[in-house]
């Protein structure tokens, strides 16, 4: 009984988006990553695909969905790059799982959640993509962590901004 | 049965994580096929490339119409509103075309003297014969990978491993070319790999990018000579990029991190490889350049020619058109509209070898230093006649001056000279560029000028005089003796 209710309110809390929402988004997202740094080229320090990736993983509030979505939007990033196919792919979807896990059991529309929240994801698909390039792949490629870091600390912050933007593209019941 | 709903009751309860764990699973094996091909740097398999065509397809598109778009409006703006002061850059444009053709004249000889060394090592110079340009529409996205993707591909007879310039300097190579779309791994990536050589230092080495997205040149050893601001050109070792192609100068030198006693010189790219909007794509070298090339040093030969025999003309002759004569108010003017000549860098080492340079052995002293003799002053209204020895003694002047006439070059001849500008737009015709060589058989200026000046000496005085034959000095470089008319007449004899 009690995990009926646990499942009935979990429902209730997922968040609907229009499929042109969910389709699009990650498209827009994608293509403004890989379009915008022609034009200032210090925007590629932001992950884009990532924050959607993990704004779509906590609403939905599905680990599957999540994992599916992220994989997905991971191997587009990849496939745009001159690296071998899965390791954004990889990141993503393990981001994605945790993102759907964590957004059962805690309040994600509260800003600073968002930005802690968005901070320890986008250091997780760091450490995850290092460890693939350097441990899995062995490609020898060489790390600026102070980069890294900032890197995460950007993405959290411009993070918030974009999750209250798609905040207002969802369902209103 | 009551397997059955055990296993059932078990793929419910762990169904997230068995998705995760299968679509994990399915990228790594992905990933180690991917790795695992013969040549993990080559194309990529046929599957992997199915999957970026269609990421490429997908995205291509908006950024071609954007970029379409934003050009549209840029041209409209700069080709029918914004037209202030195009008269005027069309005047600086002309000038500098002049100014060029003279350069490039006069660096014939020395391209000439470099093809005859060249024959005689057997060694063929690869020159850029063709050109394709192509806008930059777009990027990886992500500071992990320096690609940039262009709007030309294999309709436009692109192959992976084109080299990709600009007129500053050189880009990346393609990797990856679709049909309509290719991409370009920047000389930043890490993954990318030139051949470069220290322009002055002649240092060579490998240049990849690295953490940060800065070229650098790698284990190298550590070499005081280097110093930041030095210029890296492409040594054309890779068989990529042909030699001579401008790479950037030297930033800063940092120790190498992974091998201790190693040293990484941090290189400024001399593209702005942050910025680009139109690159042009290497598709043909050749032996030989381009008919249009070297229709345009026939006529640089020509200018220069006629421009030199009218100088001297002036400078012997210079009261016979007042009209020309120059007047002390439009010196300046004059000397903005005469296109500046090329002047013969100092050499660098002493001329030892030239006839009569030097003393005859008998009157040397063993262990002691041999100091080059200075040349006496002459006394006033006295003018050295030149001779061929005197003509190959260190001078300046006298450099440029007692080369043979050059002669025009004719279409189709092979003539493969070396240009020390960076390619242009019109890389596509002209040679490659090198730095290398021609500044170190220069002989300095003289000690000593001659007391007197021709009053209407040009401000710019031809880099090369014409002669007829290989012997025959320059008089336009000899004093002439003024008369009390004010007009030059011929030297002593």
């Amino acid at each position: 009984m009690a995990m009926l209710a646990s499942a009935a309110r979990r429902e209730l809390d997922v968040q609907r988006y229009p499929w042109v929402v969910v389709l699009l988004a990650p498209l827009l997202a994608i293509f403004l990553q890989a379009y915008v740094p022609r034009y200032v080229p210090k925007f590629d320090i932001l992950d884009l695909p990532l924050l959607v990736a993990i704004y779509f993983s906590v609403g939905w509030r599905n680990p599957i969905a999540g994992t599916l979505g992220g994989a997905l939007i991971g191997l587009v990033q990849d496939a745009l790059t001159n690296r071998p196919l899965g390791i954004n792919g990889i990141s993503k979807c393990v981001v994605g799982f945790f993102a759907a896990s964590l957004g059962v059991k805690i309040d994600v529309e509260n800003p600073g959640t968002r930005l802690l929240m968005n901070f320890a994801f986008t250091l997780l698909n760091i450490a995850i993509y290092l460890f693939i390039m350097h441990r899995l792949l062995a490609l020898g490629l060489k790390t600026n962590w102070v980069h890294e870091a900032i890197k995460a600390v950007i993405n959290s912050i411009v993070g918030v901004f974009v999750f209250d933007l798609l905040d207002r593209l969802k369902h209103r019941e | 049965m009551g397997k059955v709903l055990a296993m059932d009751s078990f793929l419910n309860r762990y169904k997230n994580i068995l998705v995760l764990v299968g679509v994990l699973v399915a990228q790594i094996v992905g990933l180690a096929a991917q790795i695992r091909r013969p040549n993990p740097a080559g194309p990529d398999g046929s599957s992997v490339r199915l999957i970026r065509s269609w990421a490429v397809g997908l995205i291509s598109p908006p950024e071609k119409a954007l970029h379409g778009m934003g050009r549209g409006v840029r041209g409209l703006w700069s080709n029918y509103l914004d037209l202030r002061h195009v008269r005027q850059q069309n005047q600086d444009l002309r000038s500098q075309v002049g100014r060029l053709q003279l350069e490039q004249a006069a660096l014939l000889e020395d391209a000439r003297q470099g093809q005859r060394l060249q024959q005689l090592l057997a060694f063929r110079e690869h020159y850029i014969y063709n050109t394709v340009p192509a806008q930059v529409i777009g990027t990886s996205g992500t500071d992990q990978s320096r690609v940039l993707y262009i709007d030309k591909g294999t309709k436009n007879g692109l192959k992976p491993d084109m080299a990709v310039i600009t007129p500053d300097g050189i880009v990346g190579k393609l990797k990856d070319v679709f049909w309509d779309t290719a991409q370009v791994l920047e000389i930043s990536d890490q993954t990318s790999g030139a051949g470069v050589v220290l322009e002055s230092t002649r240092l060579r080495g490998v240049l990849r990018g690295n953490a940060l997205g800065q070229p650098q040149v790698i284990n190298l050893l550590p070499d005081e000579r280097i110093k930041p601001g030095e210029r890296v050109i492409t040594s054309g070792g890779d068989q990529i990029y042909p030699r001579g192609l401008p790479v950037g100068e030297v930033d800063h030198v940092a120790p190498d991190p992974q091998n201790p006693g190693y040293i990484n010189i941090v290189i400024k790219p001399a593209a702005n490889l942050g910025r680009l909007e139109e690159v042009l794509i290497i598709t043909k070298t050749d032996a030989d350049l381009p008919a249009k090339a070297q229709q345009d040093m026939a006529q640089s030969a020509a200018v220069a020619s006629t421009q030199r025999a009218a100088d001297i003309l002036a400078q012997r002759l210079p009261g016979t058109d007042p009209a020309k004569a120059p007047v002390p108010g439009q010196a300046a003017a004059t000397a903005e509209e005469i296109p500046a000549a090329v002047k013969a860098p100092p050499a660098r080492h002493t001329d030892r070898y030239s006839p009569d340079a030097t003393p005859p052995a008998a009157d040397l002293t063993p262990g002691k230093p041999f100091a080059p003799p200075s040349p006496r002053p002459l006394p006033p209204g006295v003018f050295p006649r030149s001779s061929p020895a005197t003509a190959s003694a260190p001078s300046g002047n006298s450099a440029t001056a007692t080369k043979p006439e050059k002669p025009v070059p004719v279409p189709g001849a092979a003539v493969r000279p070396k240009s020390s500008s960076p390619p242009s737009g019109a890389a596509s015709e002209s040679p490659s560029t090198s730095g290398s060589g021609v500044t170190e058989t220069t002989p300095p200026k003289p000690p000593n000028k001659p007391a007197t000046k021709p009053a209407s000496k040009p401000a710019n005085p031809p880099p090369t005089p014409p002669a007829d034959t290989k012997d025959e000095t320059v008089p336009a470089l000899e004093p002439t003796h003024p008369t009390p008319d004010g007009n030059a007449a011929e030297p002593p004899q």
